[in-house]
């Protein structure tokens, strides 16, 4: 079984990466791949996995934990799970700062308060003594923050991190995370189902489908021109860009573990799939400055041609 | 707080009725008498009987036997034993510390096994380790005291010679009981050897007793264990780049522990039915087989008033264990 599947992504230094996708659609899983975390039973294989020059795949465990953590951390959904019950903020806060900085406990406490103050905690020194149910969803998240970029991060990803908050909240940390992000310099991974936020925050964005990518380019070209049919379909279902009547809607669900199409994953839904797409799975290819996964490009001069040759048959979920 | 212990002592006075009512009636509806059994087989002639039975006041309404045994109960007086005619609190304290000394080995004899059994049975789950350790534990869960104590006692006593058959200690030793735990006392006396030949004793009694929470707290430890490390915050913990010991031992363990203990705490009363079979097959002089004896004999008031001790002691523990909730899990402390 392929959760994901054919993934190929770089990020520079300082970057932005937007990775969007429905529930299910692998965004997080890539994640936790780069950060060596995949649940059990789940493996990676690769044929690269690199972080500033050094190759993940074959370091040994030990030498992985050197990184993550410290030049590469993570957020989470839901913050309040996140962080362990049963120990203080502070605790929780300053373990970090003494694995990795090798600081003493007074330091570390030293620090962890100039971290909480960053990232907008009020009053924290008495915050340091708290346990995190104490705590509301927004600090909680906060506290998330504080600890991912205790370490001066080189890579910051973010899952869905504002997506368990209240709307009020969620600009709030996003600002945060912004104003971190330029401050530092990080590269910053932001997985989100929200296209809003991906156009507010990212540079880059990849658009993930049933463990694959679909596409992916510059975010100012993707919103002004999408040329994965999902990708389209994604941005024509946004309330923000609808021009009245009915909101547009993908027909069908994203395909389970075990019943995956044998084309073009998308091809089920997809307006425009052909017995071509249908039977055989497209490779992710370069295309217009950045990657697609798709027989028919939207921006392809020829693509009419193409579906005409291939016998186009449409969406299968809406017939 | 102060409330919470208060709500759960109130509770003790129904359980309390309910200890009084159920040994007294229940060991009454038993055929015979203590005098007839102290008698034994030479009999008793009618006249003798009654008179011992007016002495006694077992010649009353059972009722009236009940309200005059609680109103001493009330006033602190759990009465004497019909056989040795010592007061029932004395013989209770006498052999109390031998039961606790059986039952805190047990119980550590548990813990130190049960608890990183579990740990590794989940880390390395569906290993060979794994189901052996659950088969086990399955196996020690169901097997029957009584006979697992024979098998043992069969093996390494009979057969190997390894540890003493049966009692506290070799007889060749005689140790002035201080603080009543053998194992103390033996270290603190002159004599040469007592306190290993007490050791020895110790081994076989502990292993049978222990069986029974060994199970229950490795299967425990290995199930919440198991769910902790499924949580959100083990991941990050893993992210925080922490070493897979820090991750199991300090992160998954504290969390993993707060079921545990409630089920150490159950195991108090289960110890000390265990103690009753463990004590009568290794002739352990404990509150086990002091009762055991009792119901033989039928000794009314130290069966009725040694399970209203034991059940005392039973709750205590529960409730002690309940307090301690709070010292491994902060969101209890903070909500009280």
């Amino acid at each position: 079984m392929r959760a994901v599947d054919g993934v190929s992504l770089k990020l520079e230094e300082g970057e932005v990466l937007g990775v969007v996708g429905e529930s299910g659609s692998g965004k997080s899983v890539t994640m936790l791949a780069l950060m060596g975390l995949i649940p059990f039973p789940g493996r990676v294989k690769a044929d690269k996995l690199a972080f500033n020059g050094r190759n993940l795949l074959t370091i040994s465990d030990r030498e992985r934990r050197k990184l993550t953590g410290k030049d590469v951390a993570m957020i989470f959904q839901e913050p309040t799970t996140s962080l362990n019950p049963s120990f203080t903020i502070g605790f929780q806060l300053t373990e970090t700062l003494r694995l990795h900085e090798g600081m003493d406990r007074k330091a570390a406490r030293r620090r962890a308060i100039e971290l909480l103050e960053q990232v907008g905690i009020p009053s924290p020194e008495s915050r340091l003594s708290a346990y995190p149910h104490q705590l509301s969803g927004g600090m909680n998240q906060r506290v998330m923050i504080a600890m991912a970029i205790a370490c001066n991060p080189k890579l910051l990803i973010a899952d869905e991190p504002t997506t368990a908050l209240d709307v009020t909240i969620q600009a709030q940390i996003l600002d945060l995370l912004m104003t971190l992000q330029k401050e530092r310099n990080m590269a910053l991974v932001m997985i989100t189902h929200n296209m809003g936020v991906v156009a507010d925050t990212a540079q880059r964005v990849m658009v993930m489908y049933a463990g694959q990518i679909m596409e992916e380019r510059s975010a100012a070209d993707l919103f002004a021109s999408p040329q994965h049919p999902y990708t389209a379909a994604l941005l024509a279902a946004l309330p923000e860009r609808s021009e009245g009547g009915r909101l547009a809607t993908i027909p069908g669900v994203v395909p389970g573990l075990y019943d995956r199409p044998k084309g073009c994953l998308f091809s089920p839904r997809c307006a425009y799939a052909t017995e071509h797409s249908r039977n055989v799975r497209p490779a992710l290819r370069p295309w217009a400055g950045g990657q697609i996964r798709c027989h028919y490009p939207l921006g392809d001069p020829e693509r009419d041609a193409h579906i005409k040759k291939d016998h186009l048959v449409g969406t299968e979920a809406a017939s | 707080m102060i409330r919470f212990i208060l709500t759960r002592l109130s509770l003790l006075i129904p359980t309390f009725i309910g200890i009084t009512l159920v040994a007294f009636f229940l060991i009454r509806l038993v055929p015979g008498d203590p005098i007839e059994t102290m008698a034994g087989e030479r009999g008793i002639d009618a006249a003798r009987h009654e008179q011992l039975k007016k002495e006694f006041g077992l010649d009353q309404p059972l009722l009236v036997q009940y309200g005059i045994y609680i109103g001493r109960v009330l006033q602190g007086d759990l009465g004497k034993s019909i056989v040795t005619r010592e007061s029932v609190l004395t013989e209770f304290q006498n052999l109390f510390p031998a039961t606790v000394e059986l039952g805190v080995c047990a119980i550590l004899f548990a813990l130190v096994l049960g608890i990183p059994a579990g740990i590794l049975a989940a880390v390395r789950r569906n290993s060979i380790f794994d189901h052996g350790v659950m088969g086990l534990s399955l196996t020690g869960y169901s097997m029957p005291i009584f006979w697992w104590g024979l098998i043992l006692i069969l093996l390494f006593s009979v057969q190997l010679g390894w540890t003493p058959v049966s009692g506290r200690i070799d007889v060749l030793y005689y140790i002035e009981p201080v603080t009543g735990f053998l194992l103390i006392d033996s270290l603190m006396s002159e004599e040469e050897g007592a306190f290993l030949s007490a050791l020895e004793h110790l081994i076989l009694p502990t292993i049978v007793l222990g069986t029974v929470p060994l199970a229950v707290i490795a299967r425990m430890t290995r199930s919440a264990m198991l769910e902790v490390l499924g949580e959100d915050y083990i991941r990050t913990a893993k992210a925080k780049g922490l070493s897979r010991f820090r991750v199991i031992a300090l992160h998954a363990l504290r969390n993993a522990m707060i079921p545990v203990v409630t089920v150490i705490g159950l195991q108090v009363g289960v110890l000390f039915t265990g103690a009753i079979l463990t004590e009568t097959i290794f002739s352990w002089p404990g509150i086990g087989k002091w009762l055991i004896e009792a119901i033989f004999r039928r000794d009314y008031p130290v069966l009725q008033g040694g399970l209203l001790l034991v059940g005392a002691i039973v709750m205590s523990v529960n409730l002690l264990v309940d307090l301690t909730y709070g010292l491994i899990n902060p969101r209890i402390r903070h909500t009280r």
